[in-house]
């Protein structure tokens, strides 16, 4: 576009003869006034032009926004540091953080619990726990953080239960007011583990009606102790007390070697009993408590000979097992049941720096953090094997630590009374690489999976966030279309393209392109509800209906080469398809009517039971193949309607010079045309998959959306299209979940775009070369 | 043998198979509409209901018999195998069975719409004047014989089932059903219009509370003003409590005693009644009149029954706003690109990937448009509106929830590709030399823009919003995200002021046939109303496009003689 110099140039001389006519001021400010208005309609269509295009733009950079906090790390900052001076405390039992982070409970060794300020470290109160006179702390079980509740193991062999909790209440102006609490749940009563031996070691489960404790003395026997609420009638009206605790005692002596550590699991049937060696024992408690013997399912090494464990932790759910060692190693341990037999596997490994001194899971999320002994804080989630920190934030090892319940908060306590205590932002250690695209093995599978569940009605949900399935789902939906549509597409656009008269020829390409206007959920309709069960009930005579059609496509046009040329020369040539109409729809309506007696005689009348019963193949009744021919039928106009154009544009005098030089029609159809068209018909194809790939509302309509990576044709697919489709209405905002639907939209974005993209490109080339012809 | 050989040799046989593929799909898409049509149109037929009696077979001793009643729907064959196996004890020697779905309605007596029977067994088959379809509020369909008609309690009129030319209680019941239906019409008005204009008013009155209290002007004379408005609506609210409270009690005056299957006899209540029929007896001019009054329903009445029966009109209101709005956000965008790209932008390589970038995003796939609709739109810009101007509502969103602006911009986006290629593409066969005449005349280059070129392409403009306005229309998944509903309370558009509310959220075609078609819990009585649904859509889709099609075709033939 070159006008622009000439119409100013044009108007300095219109306005010099102006000048030079002395023409009236008016004209000038006038031609002033057009030259202006030129001017700022052209930087304002300038504008408006690059701000659609930017908006365009916005699209993909705030896909990518969305999707980038993903795979941040977590940031740590410093909040406060202060020091409480304890005239008796002197070693720590157990830390924890309340929820919205303004207060701290540290439960010392002396038996009292400190509650204090985070901000500052102001004491909010002290409270000693219940412990009997003449008897002193020994040993520490904690429950869960969750419902606070844990255990002392006393010097007189008794163990006491209690709770630490807050009572929250809302005073004037709604102020939120925590009041620190100590809570008995089982009773103030000690329980009795040992007779007069010092308890030392520790561990405790309880549910609402129940609770049991493991312990072992200074010889490594184990002591059992289970606690059930009476269910007499009277206490369903009473409050619960003391008294109504109903308590049993057992001993493994004898069954297990000497026991260094223990833990119970969440459901209170296995104890994880680890011995001196680091050996762990397996054992399931059960039978101890109905009159039998504790017996020892399995057996193996936690730790390498020449390491030692040092911390042991259950991740949320108490399903994990995290043991760090004294080299930095944290391994991920669970149970799996195979062919009814447990066995312990380890499931993977996370490497701390050095020396695991102390280690906490997160209330929320299957997160944990860990301390090692030159101060680097390490935080680490399970499911997606990740290390979503690593950083040096004390100078030496601390004594304990403490996370939030949120996970956004950990508090140390290091040297003599000394705390610090850090934010956290770690909004999404849920997603890697590995989790995203690898095999993870989940809790409580029997081995690495693809799976996608990401969400769950309980708390301690471990969500599965494999995209795998999903694009293998979407990548079988648009496999099973294109089987369906390249053929009937590629073929329809030579014939159309080529051999078609062009008197039906514009009568037949709107036709097809009409197609394309369909919308989907039309389609996906009529799948879902129409073809599905005629599908179903149909099955042979579509299997025959894809034998009997090319053969009598062949049939009748040897048929029609044999009749006389009389008759033949009555139908001009190009005209073939539309004789095949009537042709094809009487043979597609034979073989769904010889379809019945063959599948009387050979598959016992129901070809769908014959499939699932005789052949044991799943069947959905809505299927891959359903959705193959929907898509399909979606995609073939879009491929027929590109690859009908380059093959119509193929320059005429190419094919008349070959038909010139002796070659037959299909000779120059496949010597010349082809060739010089074949560009063209690949990106056409290229087009029809993008828009497969993509196309959401039939695959949502038509197959059973259940996640399976499964290639067979009788069963359904979930793909990524119809995934968010689903889920993004009901997911948070800025939830993991939420941005990894948006890392769904731009997988898809980017995969058609490229797509699309090279296909334009060639298509372009196209174009310039017949140009050049 | 040569014969063969001869006929494969000379790639006849080719041919013919690329013309099978053709004739395939043409086969296919003529299918699919026809299938449409006869499954969409003949929902409307008031068909004919058929009497009999029925007796299947049990194991041991006498048939179980009972009458059916219903129209017939569809028929199909089934293997003895299959039969047997659902506990019907056929003999195995006749290897298939003929079984027909009726649908007997009387949803509310008989648990389901539909039986399955096996036409051997049917006998008696007869199809009674005096039957009578009714369509219903609620229940589905209803199948019987008028026996009673009471007033208050009272009978009025009686006739006896058995007697098909006795219709005096028929005749006594068809202006009761008039009377009801007006009745319920007043009733409709009062609550939706009047009634809803009140709790419009006093929401409004709320917020406005709200909104001086927030900016802390709320003195006393406001409040006062404010309060001395609420009691004034709230008095007109009781006086249509009222006039309410008296139509209702109208309106449940007569009831009609009905005679259903198998001597069941039930009491309707007349306002519960939509439509009454007796298809038997009618002629087909008659029918003709049915048809057409239902298919007029359709069109114009709101749903019925969780949107499985009734009309679609709500959704048809929303869509076609809905892509108004669109094309009004699109229009002038699409426009002005396409006149940057292709008249003031320097024609090389950075123009050429803008217009390879764009023509590639309208294949990008729509559910994306949808995600960014959601996550820009609506949970970035729409929270940003609503802190701005709405902050009486919050929490309750206004702008940061899905609705019908961010449904239409986020089309819009969606389909500004489509008006982009078209409009350049009109642009590019107005011939050089009449942009050469008008700037060798003085104009300058904006005027001949304005004046001749615009102008000249305005029909391309127009293929191209006729081309965006249809793909918009079928478009669903990117609106599941951002502002479809299956049951909208309010029109967009109605008599409360500001009469548009861009921040409502609307019915729309495309996702009534998802939702009623897949989520609904009768699936079986409300697919014919779903393919009727699916016919109108594809049917305003095709004629939109042929009407493109026919503008671009003329534009070519227009502007074929320019060319040199």
């Amino acid at each position: 576009m070159n006008e622009q110099p000439k119409v100013t140039n044009t108007l300095e001389a219109d306005t010099a003869a102006g000048a030079a006519l002395a023409a009236s001021a008016a004209t000038l400010s006038r031609r002033k006034f057009r030259h202006l208005k030129d001017k700022i309609a052209g930087v304002s269509i300038a504008i408006g032009g690059l701000g659609v295009i930017a908006a365009v733009l916005l699209i993909f950079l705030y896909l990518v926004y969305e999707v980038m906090p993903l795979f941040r790390s977590a940031v740590i900052q410093e909040v406060s540091e202060f020091r409480i001076d304890s005239p008796h405390s002197d070693a720590v039992l157990h830390l924890a953080l309340e929820e919205r982070l303004e207060v701290a409970m540290r439960l010392g060794a002396d038996g009292e619990a400190m509650y204090f300020d985070t901000a500052n470290g102001d004491v909010i109160s002290r409270i000693p726990l219940a412990i009997p006179a003449g008897s002193s702390i020994s040993s520490f079980a904690l429950d869960t953080d969750v419902s606070g509740i844990f255990a002392l193991g006393l010097s007189d062999g008794h163990v006491l239960i209690a709770q630490y909790a807050y009572d929250i209440s809302f005073g004037q102006n709604n102020a939120r007011q925590v009041t620190p609490v100590i809570r008995y749940p089982f009773g103030e009563d000690t329980y009795e583990l040992y007779d007069n031996e010092p308890v030392s070691k520790l561990s405790v489960r309880s549910s609402e009606s129940e609770l049991m404790l493991a312990g072992t003395n200074r010889a490594g026997e184990v002591s059992l102790l289970r606690a059930q609420r009476e269910t007499s009638l009277l206490s369903a009206f009473n409050a619960p007390s003391d008294s109504d605790w109903e308590t049993e005692l057992t001993t493994l002596t004898g069954v297990l070697p000497p026991v260094d550590q223990l833990y119970l699991d969440v459901d209170r049937r296995w104890l994880f009993a680890i011995g001196t060696s680091g050996r762990l024992s397996l054992v399931d408690v059960r039978p101890a408590f109905s009159g039998g013997v504790a017996v020892i399912e399995n057996e193996v090494a936690l730790v390498e000979p020449n390491r030692r464990i040092t911390e042991v932790s259950f991740l949320l759910g108490g399903i994990s097992l995290l043991v760090g060692d004294s080299t930095g190693i944290v391994s991920q341990w669970f149970l799996v049941r195979r062919d009814g037999e447990f066995d312990i596997e380890k499931v993977r490994e996370f490497d701390a720096g050095s020396n695991v001194v102390a280690m906490s899971p997160e209330q929320r999320r299957k997160n944990f953090i860990t301390a090692n002994d030159q101060g680097y804080l390490g935080i680490f989630n399970t499911t997606a094997h990740r290390e979503v920190a690593y950083k040096k934030l004390l100078d030496a090892a601390p004594k304990s630590l403490a996370m939030s319940a949120r996970g956004d908060g950990v508090l140390f306590e290091h040297g003599d009374g000394e705390f610090s205590f850090w934010s956290v932002v770690n909004r999404h250690p849920e997603v890697s690489w590995e989790a995203l695209w690898e095999e993870v093995w989940y809790e409580n599978y029997q081995e690495p999976q693809y799976t996608w569940q990401s969400s769950a009605a309980n708390n301690d949900f471990e969500p599965k966030y494999s995209l795998a399935p999903l694009a293998f789902g979407t990548l079988k939906a648009a496999f099973y279309a294109m089987l369906l549509a390249a053929p009937l597409a590629v073929c329809g656009a030579i014939f159309t393209g080529y051999f078609m008269a062009g008197k039906m020829r514009r009568n037949v390409k709107p036709l097809i392109e009409l197609m394309e206007a369909l919308p989907t959920v039309v389609l996906g309709f009529l799948a879902g509800l129409w073809l599905a069960p005629f599908l179903e009930n149909n099955l042979l005579g579509i299997f025959s209906l894809l034998v009997v059609t090319p053969l009598s496509i062949l049939l009748a046009a040897f048929v029609w080469t044999r009749l006389p040329e009389a008759v033949r020369f009555n139908v001009p040539d190009g005209w073939e398809a539309a004789l095949l109409i009537p042709i094809i729809v009487i043979m597609g309506y034979l073989s769904f009517v010889i379809a019945g007696p063959i599948e009387m005689v050979f598959f016992g009348g129901d070809m769908r039971s014959y499939i699932t019963n005789d052949l044991g193949i799943t069947y959905d009744q809505r299927n891959a193949m359903v959705v193959g021919f929907a898509m399909g039928f979606a995609v073939i106009p879009t491929i027929f309607s590109i690859a009908e154009d380059a093959v119509f544009t193929v320059p005429k005098q190419l094919t008349y010079g070959s038909l010139a030089l002796g070659a037959t029609p299909w000779q120059t159809l496949r010597r010349v045309v082809l060739p010089t068209a074949s560009p063209g018909i690949f990106s056409a194809l290229m087009i029809g998959m993008g828009r497969a790939v993509g196309e959401t509302m039939i695959v949502l309509m038509a197959t059973g959306n259940t996640p399976i990576m499964d290639i067979n044709i009788f069963e359904g697919m979930r793909t990524l299209a119809a995934n968010i489709a689903v889920e993004v209405p009901e997911s948070e905002v800025d939830s993991t979940h939420y941005r990894i639907l948006f890392l769904a939209a731009l997988v898809l974005f980017m995969f058609t775009f490229v797509v699309n993209t090279l296909a334009e490109i060639i298509r372009q080339r196209l174009r310039r070369k017949y140009s050049t012809i | 043998m040569s014969t063969f050989k001869k006929f494969f040799d000379s790639g006849t046989p080719w041919i013919w198979i690329n013309a099978g593929a053709v004739a395939i799909s043409v086969i296919m898409t003529v299918g699919l509409l026809l299938l449409l049509a006869y499954n969409g149109l003949s929902h409307f037929w008031p068909k004919d209901i058929m009497f009999a009696s029925y007796a299947q077979p049990v194991s041991e001793g006498e048939p179980l018999r009972r009458e059916v009643m219903g129209e017939r729907v569809e028929r199909e064959h089934v293997s003895a195998e299959r039969i047997i196996s659902s506990g019907i004890p056929v003999s195995a020697s006749t290897p298939l069975y003929e079984r027909e779905l009726i649908k007997i309605g009387n949803r509310d007596l008989n648990g389901s719409d539909f039986t399955w029977v096996l036409t051997d067994y049917l006998s008696a088959i007869s199809y009674p004047k005096n039957l009578t379809t009714f369509e219903r509020r609620e229940w589905g369909n209803f199948y019987g014989y008028v026996q009673e008609v009471k007033e208050a309690g009272a009978s009025v009129a009686l006739s006896d089932p058995s007697n098909s030319n006795d219709s005096r209680a028929w005749e006594a019941l068809q202006q009761r059903i008039e009377r009801a239906l007006s009745i319920h019409d007043q009733i409709d008005a009062l609550e939706e219009d009047e009634i809803g204009e009140v709790n419009y008013a006093l929401e409004r009155l709320r917020l406005q509370r709200r909104g001086l209290e927030l900016r802390g002007t709320d003195t006393p004379e406001r409040i006062a003003e404010i309060d001395a408005e609420e009691a004034r609506w709230e008095a007109s609210y009781e006086v249509l409590q009222a006039r309410l409270a008296v139509l209702y009690d109208e309106i449940d005056r007569d009831t009609v005693v009905m005679s259903a299957m198998n001597d069941e006899v039930t009491e309707i209540n007349v306002s519960e009644i939509v439509r009454a029929f007796q298809p038997n007896g009618m002629h087909i001019g008659n029918k003709l009149v049915v048809y057409a009054q239902k298919l007029w329903e359709f069109l114009s009445d709101d749903p019925r029954e969780a949107n499985t029966e009734g009309g679609i009109f709500p959704a048809i209101f929303g869509t076609v706003t809905m892509v108004l709005l669109m094309s009004v956000f699109v229009t002038p965008f699409g426009v002005v690109a396409a006149v940057y790209l292709r008249e003031y932008a320097r024609q090389g390589f950075i123009t050429r990937t803008i217009r390879i970038a764009v023509n590639n995003l309208a294949g990008v796939p729509s559910i994306v448009y949808g995600v960014f609709g959601l996550g820009f739109f609506i949970y970035f810009l729409g929270s940003e509106v609503d802190q701005a101007f709405y902050p009486e509502a919050l929490p309750a969103p206004t702008f940061g929830t899905p609705g019908m602006l961010w449904a239409s911009l986020t089309l819009a986006l969606l389909t500004v590709p489509v008006v982009i290629v078209s409009t350049e593409e009109g642009l590019a066969r107005i011939p050089r030399s009449l942009r050469e005449g008008s700037l060798a005349l003085g104009a300058t280059k904006f005027e001949t823009l304005w004046r001749v070129v615009l102008p000249m392409a305005s029909p391309a403009m127009m293929t191209g919003l006729i081309l965006a306005v249809a793909r918009a229309a079928g478009e669903v998944a990117p609106l599941m995200l951002v502002g479809v509903v299956k049951l909208a309370p309010a029109l967009p558009v109605n008599g409360n002021y500001p009469y548009f509310h861009l921040d409502q959220k609307f019915m729309h075609l495309g996702f009534h046939i998802y939702d009623v078609g897949f989520q609904s819990p009768n699936v079986e009585a409300a697919r014919p109303l779903v393919f009727a649904t699916a016919l109108l859509l594809v049917v305003v889709i095709a004629l939109l496009n042929q009407l493109a099609v026919s503008i671009r075709n003329r534009l070519r033939e227009k502007y074929k003689s320019l060319d040199m």
